[in-house]
């Protein structure tokens, strides 16, 4: 809405008291932090309410015009603010005070990590929503992460990709070579830490490889949007998610079968990542834009690819059609019984 | 006294510590404490030196107390006994002894054998700790060993799915054989994860116990899967 005119509040030079100021609605959710690290003397009364009661709203002074969903942050980016405008992200939920302020804990305590894994169950299950059903011309960084980046769901996802992909590998080797008379079922575990190998390679390092290339590029041109470490990791991560129902539909011994869903998964999950970091790269040279997002798609198409090529025999069709042949002799042959 | 030191100096000078005289102890704030000292009291383990008792008597304590875990593991209550004296000698038992059964799958296949002993205990051991770092850092307020106690223990319920997955693999190694596994690994497999759930999930924030439930699903389905396909040489 029309409350977007709120300008970047910056302390000590307003004071709080003035009724003309415009209005903010403070986030009741931490307000401790909040307050502890950009509190001038003013505030000192309302820190120490805050600190004797955590769980209380602070203050608010409401804008005439403001929507009064729409909660905005103080110090809010107004790049930012501009760049949420041209990605159409209508959402009045903007805690992006926060953002600086969140991961104030030294790197050497157990809190420090703690700031990474904090997300509910719902968001976590959004997230997952988020990346498997792409909304054109949403943004899945702003609309679901929005500077809360989790280490949980990359690492989880990870995680069951890696069994996921490794048992049914397994069972659809068993089921294709399951007529012939030399076969003896192994259960190939080897291959389960060459599959984490390789996951945890792509989700962890592309990722790195794509956060320094974009960090390069930023020092040469100046882009509007500029993504941390770990919000690329969280796409990477969330990203993989579609592989896993795609995995276990790979049992399937059927060659059409496996091409078409691995089309279908990379266009799902390719698009997210495309419409994630197409705002990041847009203002660059153009050339180097669309490099950029061939390769990303070009390094997820692979990973599906080789995937398929190494954990999954290939079906051998003029072998379904004997075996078939053979089951319909043993079939005569016991009815005969 | 501070007020005859002020006399004497006559006012002409700030007599020493002037505002003492002016501070009071209103009546009504309570000045509390103790000062008993305690004398010679007898803690209990004091009586209890286990230096002096038969080695038998130490053993079966520990065993006893394992034992004890055992029984919490196959009927979990919500009985904190679990937590509280966490130990770690059963699920190195129940640990070891999953992965001396699991061993004897495909020794001496080359490449793609069943999962060596190195490997069971790398995973149930490694597996365990993720989880319970997993569930400290969604804010849970188990301790790191209370956990690790809890998951090791409820492998309890796999490991007699192993030992019964041998002994059919030794009648028959058909499909009727392989139904019978199948039955009594999901069977016990559901035992572990509601056993570990049953102790584990009160110790998580509300909105977070999917969060913390799912990995521990993951730990026991990977070993129930480790135990579905073993096949013996």
């Amino acid at each position: 809405g029309g409350a977007r005119g709120a300008v970047p509040f910056s302390f000590p030079a307003t004071p709080l008291r003035s009724g003309g100021l415009g209005s903010f609605r403070l986030s009741s959710q931490r307000p401790a932090e909040l307050w502890e690290a950009a509190a001038p003397p003013e505030f000192d009364d309302a820190a120490n309410l805050l600190a004797g009661n955590p769980d209380a709203t602070t203050i608010s002074i409401d804008e005439p015009s403001e929507n009064p969903k729409n909660q905005y942050g103080l110090l809010q980016d107004s790049r930012r603010e501009e760049d949420d405008e041209l990605l159409g992200t209508d959402d009045s939920d903007k805690t992006e005070l926060l953002a600086g302020q969140k991961k104030s804990a030294p790197f050497w305590t157990f809190e420090y990590y703690q700031t990474f894994f904090d997300v509910d169950t719902y968001q976590v299950l959004d997230r997952i929503k988020g990346s498997v059903f792409p909304i054109p011309g949403k943004n899945f960084v702003r609309l679901y992460i929005r500077s809360n980046p989790d280490l949980y769901g990359p690492f989880w996802i990870c995680a069951t990709l890696v069994f996921a992909i490794a048992i049914s590998g397994n069972l659809s080797n068993f089921f294709i070579h399951l007529g012939k008379p030399a076969y003896r079922y192994v259960p190939e575990f080897r291959k389960v830490s060459i599959a984490a190998t390789a996951i945890y390679a792509y989700a962890w390092l592309v990722p790195l490889a794509l956060w320094g290339f974009l960090m390069w590029r930023n020092s040469k041109v100046m882009n509007i949007v500029s993504y941390s470490f770990l919000e690329i990791v969280c796409v990477y991560g969330y990203s993989l998610f579609i592989y896993i129902p795609t995995a276990i539909l790979w049992i399937i011994p059927q060659k059409a079968v496996r091409w078409i869903l691995v089309m279908v998964a990379l266009c799902l999950s390719g698009s997210v990542l495309v419409m994630t970091f197409w705002p990041a790269v847009r203002d660059d040279n153009r050339r180097i834009a669309l490099a950029t997002m061939v390769t990303v798609v070009l390094l997820h198409a692979l990973l599906a690819i080789g995937c398929l090529a190494y954990f999954f025999d290939a079906p051998d069709l003029n072998v379904l059609i004997p075996t078939a042949a053979a089951q319909n002799g043993t079939i005569v042959a016991t009815k005969t019984q | 006294m501070a007020e005859a030191e002020e006399s004497r100096a006559g006012g002409a000078a700030k007599p020493l510590f002037a505002g003492l005289s002016d501070v009071s102890i209103s009546e009504d704030i309570p000045v509390e404490g103790e000062i008993t000292v305690p004398v010679g009291s007898h803690s209990p383990d004091e009586d209890y030196s286990t230096l002096d008792e038969p080695v038998k008597d130490t053993i079966m304590r520990d065993l006893k107390a394992v034992g004890k875990k055992f029984v919490h593991v196959m009927y979990p209550k919500k009985s904190s006994a679990l937590l509280r004296d966490w130990d770690l000698w059963g699920p190195l038992v129940l640990c070891v002894s999953l992965a001396l059964m699991l061993q004897g799958g495909s020794a001496d296949s080359k490449e793609d054998g069943g999962p060596q002993f190195a490997e069971v205990f790398v995973i149930i051991w490694f597996g365990a700790v993720v989880i319970t770092l997993n569930s400290k850092l969604l804010g849970g307020t188990i301790s790191f060993f209370q956990s690790l106690c809890v998951l090791g223990y409820c492998v309890l319920p796999l490991t007699v799915a192993m030992l019964v997955c041998r002994l059919v693999l030794l009648a028959s190694s058909g499909t009727v054989s392989f139904i019978v596994r199948l039955v009594v690994v999901m069977a016990m497999f559901g035992w572990s994860t509601l056993a570990s759930t049953a102790f584990l999930a009160d110790s998580q924030p509300p909105n977070r116990k999917a969060l913390v439930v799912y990995p521990i699903f993951l730990f026991y389905f990977i070993i129930s899967w480790m135990i579905l396909t073993f096949t013996p040489q």
